[in-house]
């Protein structure tokens, strides 16, 4: 091997505010990424609630892995592989539905929804081969924390609550904005891809740099008062949380508006039933702190962004091809809240929507940017300055700072360097 | 007129409305395209095949009057990215049939089939499209136009322009 077929080391990709264009354009680091971060650590696959019933089931992915993420009929959630243990053909072939078993359409063998291999016609031709050998592969571990399914392909590692660590509280933080503490994923999703490597959308989604800019034209036409919640004056804050996660704290800003229901452009007069029976759940105090602190803006790696009002679910399909699954969050208990989630969601996000057919445009800029050959390297250097450790022990910065990709890529080298 | 005569008629007047606003779409002449609307206009791109009940599952698209409008003064702005530079578009719409005549409004489908080219690639993006149409004096407004692309059950590719 030639010098130049050597892989440069990670201290050589990522240093500190530098990241090297090749991290987001070579296939092969693509297919390293999939074995250290996608099949290793915690991915978000589905909610509890898009399997409600007994023998419900919904198609997902971890990585490039196809999941069937299924409730059984004692109400327990599996997640199995769609890949037959014959011949390798696909057992189930429908996004979603209700069935106690799936039955490979080529030689009709059938599984259970949790694994099990049933049986097989013509048994006579498999004498003395032990059918508890051939139930179907799964994700070793799979975890929830309030209704969010994550699966790991370690048999062995942190537990997922160990994970989440300091993004577990945006979790927390969201399932209070509904008066019965749970949120639902129920309302379908928009399926958006483009040409860009998953590492530049997660980047993306707690930038508070780009707001102002990327979303002006629909900013200044719907008279939307978000591009301040991110400007230079703003007090909001960007926070790295470990393990990769990130979040925009837009929590300063509410509360020096102090207004229950400003964080979603609205008032309380307008969500009247939504604010009695908030206010009938938590007290009129505690109720009040929730309306004015809304919901979060976290980004839980490597897939799972939790964007306020909606979840995108970010699926790496190449090194260059992503696609995000977005839907509107459903709050448990509140209808009139709810269908503003779906009318706001449905407008700005997905292929057509005002705000992320212009980041998409964006991150597929930036695809085709970093192969250039000169500079080679990405710049996160913004705020480095003036990053500090807040109370908690978490590194902020102001409301534009880079400190949610630093700390993400920091987390990303230790990954990649691990054996 | 005979029956015949009429429903030629009928469907000519409804052939020339469809190429106009899909000449519309193609030249980017925002304000025109947006002034075929009715006031109780819905534009709807549903996701996940037929759409089921917008009001409850997600839709690519589902606008009405006043989120058309925003839509179109998004574009003005010469900031939407997604649109700047602006796509190249080139539509043919064809198998144009009338459903229903029910008073003023005249129910069609149409399959249509849209060439994309733009800064990430080329794209093709085919359509069965329904419109409900209703006459105003003498003239067709757009009471729904539905864009039922036949790949929307995919993960799709952004699609800022107007289809």
């Amino acid at each position: 091997m030639g010098e130049f077929s050597a892989r440069p080391k990670w201290n050589d990709l990522v240093k500190g505010e530098y990241v090297h264009g090749s991290v987001y354009t070579s296939p092969e680091i693509f297919e390293e990424e999939l074995e250290k971060i996608w099949y290793r650590t915690w991915v978000y696959v589905g909610h509890e609630s898009e399997v409600k019933n007994p023998n419900d089931y919904v198609m997902k992915s971890i990585g490039l892995q196809p999941v069937i993420m299924t409730r059984d009929r004692e109400g327990k959630i599996h997640l199995l592989l769609n890949r037959c243990t014959h011949r390798g053909n696909q057992v189930c072939l429908s996004e979603k539905g209700n069935s106690r078993s799936f039955t490979c359409p080529y030689h009709g063998w059938t599984f259970t929804n949790t694994g099990q291999l049933r049986g097989y016609p013509f048994p006579s031709g498999y004498e003395g081969v032990d059918r508890n050998e051939l139930g179907l592969g799964r994700v070793p571990r799979v975890a929830i924390y309030k209704g969010f399914v994550f699966g790991s392909f370690a048999e062995e590692g942190p537990s997922l609550e160990e994970h989440l660590g300091g993004a577990r509280e945006a979790i927390d933080r969201l399932v209070r904005n509904s008066p019965e503490g749970e949120v639902e994923v129920t309302a379908g999703f928009l399926k958006h891809k483009a040409k860009a490597n998953w590492k530049f959308i997660v980047e993306n989604e707690t930038d508070g740099y780009h707001p102002q800019f990327v979303h002006a034209s629909i900013f200044s036409v719907a008279e939307s008062g978000i591009g301040e919640l991110y400007s230079s004056e703003s007090t909001a804050v960007t926070r790295y949380l470990g393990n990769g996660h990130s979040e925009c704290d837009l929590r300063p800003e509410f509360r020096r508006l102090d207004k229950p229901m400003g964080w979603f452009g609205t008032t309380e007069e307008r969500m009247p039933e939504y604010v009695a029976s908030m206010k009938a759940a938590y007290g009129d105090e505690k109720s009040r702190e929730i309306m004015i602190d809304g919901t979060p803006h976290t980004m839980i790696f490597p897939n799972l962004f939790i964007a306020e009002i909606q979840i995108f679910v970010l699926e790496p399909v190449a090194v260059d091809e992503t696609i995000q699954h977005v839907t509107a969050l459903q709050f448990k208990g509140a209808p009139e809240l709810n269908r503003r989630m779906r009318q706001q969601t449905m407008g700005s996000v997905g292929p057509a929507g005002f705000l992320l057919a212009d980041d998409a445009e964006m991150y597929e800029r930036n695809q085709r940017g970093v192969q250039t050959r000169d500079p080679e390297w990405v710049f996160l250097g913004r705020g480095k300055h003036r990053e500090r450790l807040d109370e908690d022990g978490f590194m902020v910065g102001d409301a534009t700072d880079e400190v949610p990709s630093r700390g993400m890529w920091a987390y990303y080298r230790s990954q990649m360097e691990a054996k | 007129m005979s029956a015949y005569e009429q429903e030629a008629t009928l469907l000519h007047e409804v052939t020339k409305f469809i190429y106009m606003e899909a000449r519309y779409q193609d030249n980017h002449e925002y304000d025109a395209w947006e002034a075929l609307w009715a006031d109780d206009g819905v534009y709807w791109i549903p996701a996940n095949g037929e759409g089921g009940d917008p009001e409850h599952e997600m839709s690519m698209v589902y606008d009405n009057r006043s989120r058309i409008a925003l839509r179109i003064r998004q574009l003005h702005t010469g900031k939407r990215h997604a649109q700047s530079p602006r796509s190249d578009l080139r539509r043919i719409v064809s198998n144009i049939e009338i459903l229903d005549v029910q008073g003023d409004e005249v129910r069609v489908t149409s399959n249509a089939f849209v060439y994309e080219a733009n800064l990430r690639a080329e794209t093709v993006w085919p359509s069965r499209n329904e419109y409900l149409l209703r006459r105003v004096d003498g003239k067709f407004q757009m009471v729904l136009k539905k864009v039922v692309l036949v790949n929307n059950s995919k993960a799709l590719y952004s699609m800022s322009f107007l289809i």
